[in-house]
């Protein structure tokens, strides 16, 4: 793989921290909305060479952590039934619903199959003609184009035992409903750049102008992460609000066109419940009636099964930047990723894991 | 792995590179059963293939010539799916992963048991092809196929077809002191690239689209073992082939065997360029890919320079490398040093690494 030494170049990165610590004068609070960028932040030891100069704020970045437990209730439910097979992507499997994992179900003779790619699942369904595929499209607008893909090619090669349980969500109108709360302590935003490498970053002047708040395009790399961070640092010292691209050589203004198309062609915005969060206007997407056919909500029934929501887990206040990881009460005692009490634990994606991968865990003996 | 179809003959999904045909002989569940088809399976098949390495009957006990010296013995399954993959097949490496066990333990592998349970329908020629692939691998590592046992069982109840190897070996001074006597000071040593089995089935089975594909590294230890020992002799404090779990996994057992915090750098790990591109991809850290002929050595302080010059020479372990150090125990039992510098925990992971979804 080439170009990723380059973005990890200890020296640079030197360089750019010191050019962060000269240019703050206080301690700005930062939110990344990127669960690779959590992870990269942590990984890299970012977030441990700024503390005191900058403050970053894990926000709901992951979307398996913000998968409603209702929906992966229903997707443990398909799984066990006659004739059918639940894909997904791997880091789904662990994600406790209500009771269960897909892994659970798994383990108890459910048919779970991880792909790496929603084509995989339409191709599985040419495999096993006699049995229904139901495919867990989970993902922010990154990951919706290959779903919309996978419905357009199921439609083209007129496979019948195809169908999506749609959980896509919006990243724009989460990161609404956080500076829409009255207690939000976030000064900048660190764009996701995978995302506005698809949606592009128009739609974030009027947020921008909305909120009056710095919202910087970032990538993933430890270089790229320094650069936008101190592109935020640099704007707030100077009182200023900007939309400011420093992904320039994956993101361009309008993003993707193809890929957006794609999306829009197949998916309609909708209101969706966030895990943690609970309904989040325009939220979500789901099926366009014309491609309703596809959506496996309305083709299985679903049990009435109440959806039992585990309040132990903090993930709202972690999420929101209330709550660092390793200051939640069970961090690393009754929740770890062997025994998460939440998503932000067991997801590969999630905050809480990043913590407990890349930290000391505060005490794992209890 | 993506489910199969019915299994035709000619519906095999079995990555093999020799072309089986839709009518092609398969074997049977009366080949299993003990009568005439099975001895003639045994005799005109295996024992045919097995010949070159095996001067037995294969069946009831073996007899071994008296041995001097202390023996080690070890045992393995091989399950792997698909049976062939890129620079392997589940053939070889039932020979490599029980000869190789027997190698870190400072062994002279000698003997071998091999079962077989096979899959009714698998073809026949399928299955000679990977007996030709044992015959061939324990031809290499000079070790002899003594005993060996044959089931057939019903579709379904495997996956084509699972081997067992069992091994028995000289042990040869010095032993390795193992472990639990590491020493703070000591160096850390990987005799190759990390990952490059796991990732090469992986692209495979699940059909990744990679290219170029990894290469397994499935291969003897013992000829680099050996030549260690005759040089280094008893500087070499432990040495572990790291299968599953990967490099990380033998760090994590090694840390809590000696109470020591073993300690590693990221750049100094050697990856190639195909294992790295699927791990970024995927989210998968080549540290908890399985490796099937790369170990982990840990020497006295001082020695790693003259180990891994001697490594680089050996085919296939060009790109031996120094990768950290023991130190008494700190915050952490296993720690890696990544770009800027700080030191984090390494994580022993739960289970196998499960890729993200962005």
């Amino acid at each position: 793989m080439k170009y990723l030494d380059e973005y990890r170049d200890p020296v640079a990165a030197q360089r750019l921290l010191e050019e962060i610590r000269k240019t703050s004068t206080r301690c700005w609070t930062l939110m990344e909305v990127c669960g690779g960028q959590t992870h990269s932040l942590l990984r890299h030891g970012i977030a441990a060479e700024l503390e005191g100069i900058v403050e970053l704020i894990h926000g709901p970045g992951c979307p398996v952590c913000v998968t409603s437990q209702a929906d992966i209730d229903f997707a443990c439910e398909l799984a066990q039934r006659e004739d059918m097979i639940l894909a997904s992507f791997g880091d789904m499997l662990r994600v406790p619903g209500s009771e269960r994992s897909l892994l659970d179900v798994r383990t108890a003779g459910g048919q779970v199959q991880v792909v790496y790619s929603p084509l995989d699942a339409v191709r599985l369904a040419q495999k096993n003609p006699q049995r229904q595929i139901v495919f867990f499209a989970v993902g922010f607008e990154t990951t919706a184009p290959a779903t919309a893909l996978a419905v357009r090619q199921a439609e083209r090669d007129g496979v019948q035992n195809f169908s999506l349980l749609v959980s896509h969500v919006r990243v724009q109108p989460a990161m609404e409903s956080l500076v829409e709360a009255p207690d939000h302590r976030v000064q900048a935003f660190l764009a996701a750049g995978h995302v506005c490498t698809v949606m592009g970053y128009e739609s974030y002047e009027s947020f921008v102008e909305r909120y009056q708040l710095p919202v910087v395009v970032t990538g993933f790399e430890p270089l790229d992460l320094l650069e936008g961070i101190l592109a935020c640092v640099r704007q707030l010292e100077q009182g200023q609000a900007r939309l400011e691209n420093c992904y320039a050589r994956a993101v361009q203004a309008a993003g993707n066109r193809a890929a957006r198309d794609l999306v829009q062609e197949i998916y309609q915005i909708n209101d969706r419940a966030w895990r943690g969060f609970g309904v989040i206007h325009r939220g979500g997407l789901e099926l366009r009636p014309e491609w309703s056919h596809f959506d496996a909500r309305l083709r299985f029934e679903k049990s009435e099964l109440p959806v039992l929501e585990n309040d132990a887990c903090r993930s709202y206040d972690v999420m929101t930047g209330q709550l660092k990881p390793t200051d939640c009460p069970e961090f690393g005692k009754r929740c770890s990723p062997d025994s998460p009490l939440g998503a932000p634990m067991v997801s590969s994606e999630g905050a809480c894991a990043a913590y407990y991968r890349y930290g000391v865990p505060a005490d794992n003996t209890t | 792995m993506t489910e199969r179809e019915g299994k035709s003959p000619g519906g095999w999904q079995l990555n093999c590179p020799v072309s089986v045909r839709d009518h092609a002989e398969c074997v049977t569940l009366a080949h299993g059963e003990g009568g005439r088809l099975s001895r003639k399976l045994i005799q005109e098949r295996i024992l045919k293939i097995l010949q070159p390495v095996s001067s037995q009957s294969l069946d009831d006990a073996a007899r071994l010539p008296h041995s001097g010296q202390p023996l080690a013995m070890t045992t393995d399954s091989f399950v792997v799916t698909p049976l062939f993959f890129p620079g392997g097949d589940i053939g070889s490496l039932a020979v490599y992963g029980t000869v190789n066990d027997l190698a870190v333990s400072g062994a002279r592998p000698r003997w071998l048991t091999l079962s077989l349970i096979i899959e009714e329908g698998l073809p026949l020629a399928v299955l000679e092809r990977i007996l030709e692939s044992v015959a061939r691998a324990a031809g290499e590592t000079a070790v002899q196929v003594v005993a060996g046992d044959t089931k057939v069982v019903p579709r379904g109840a495997v996956d084509g077809l699972f081997i067992n190897t069992a091994g028995v070996g000289e042990l040869l001074e010095p032993v390795p002191a193992g472990p639990a006597q590491l020493q703070a000071g000591d160096e850390l040593i990987v005799s190759g690239p990390l990952g490059q089995h796991g990732m090469a089935v992986m692209a495979v089975r699940e059909e990744l689209g990679i290219e170029p594909l990894p290469q397994s590294d499935s291969g003897s230890l013992f000829p680099a073992v050996d030549q260690l020992r005759l040089t280094l002799g008893s500087r070499i404090r432990c040495l572990r082939d790291a299968t599953r779990g990967g490099v990380a996994a033998v760090l994590h057992e090694w840390a809590e065997a000696s109470g020591k915090t073993l300690s590693i750098e990221e750049r100094t790990l050697p990856v190639t360029p195909e294992v790295r591109g699927i791990s970024e991809l995927l989210g998968l850290d080549p540290l908890h890919i399985a490796n099937e002929g790369t170990m982990l050595l840990a020497v006295e302080q001082g020695v790693a320079a003259e180990a891994v010059a001697q490594l680089q020479t050996i085919p296939g372990m060009e790109r031996a490398s120094r990768i950290g150090v023991v130190r008494e125990r700190g915050v952490a039992p296993v720690t890696v040093q990544r770009t800027l510098g700080a030191e984090q925990p390494l994580a022993d992971p739960l289970g196998s690494p499960l890729p993200r979804i962005c």
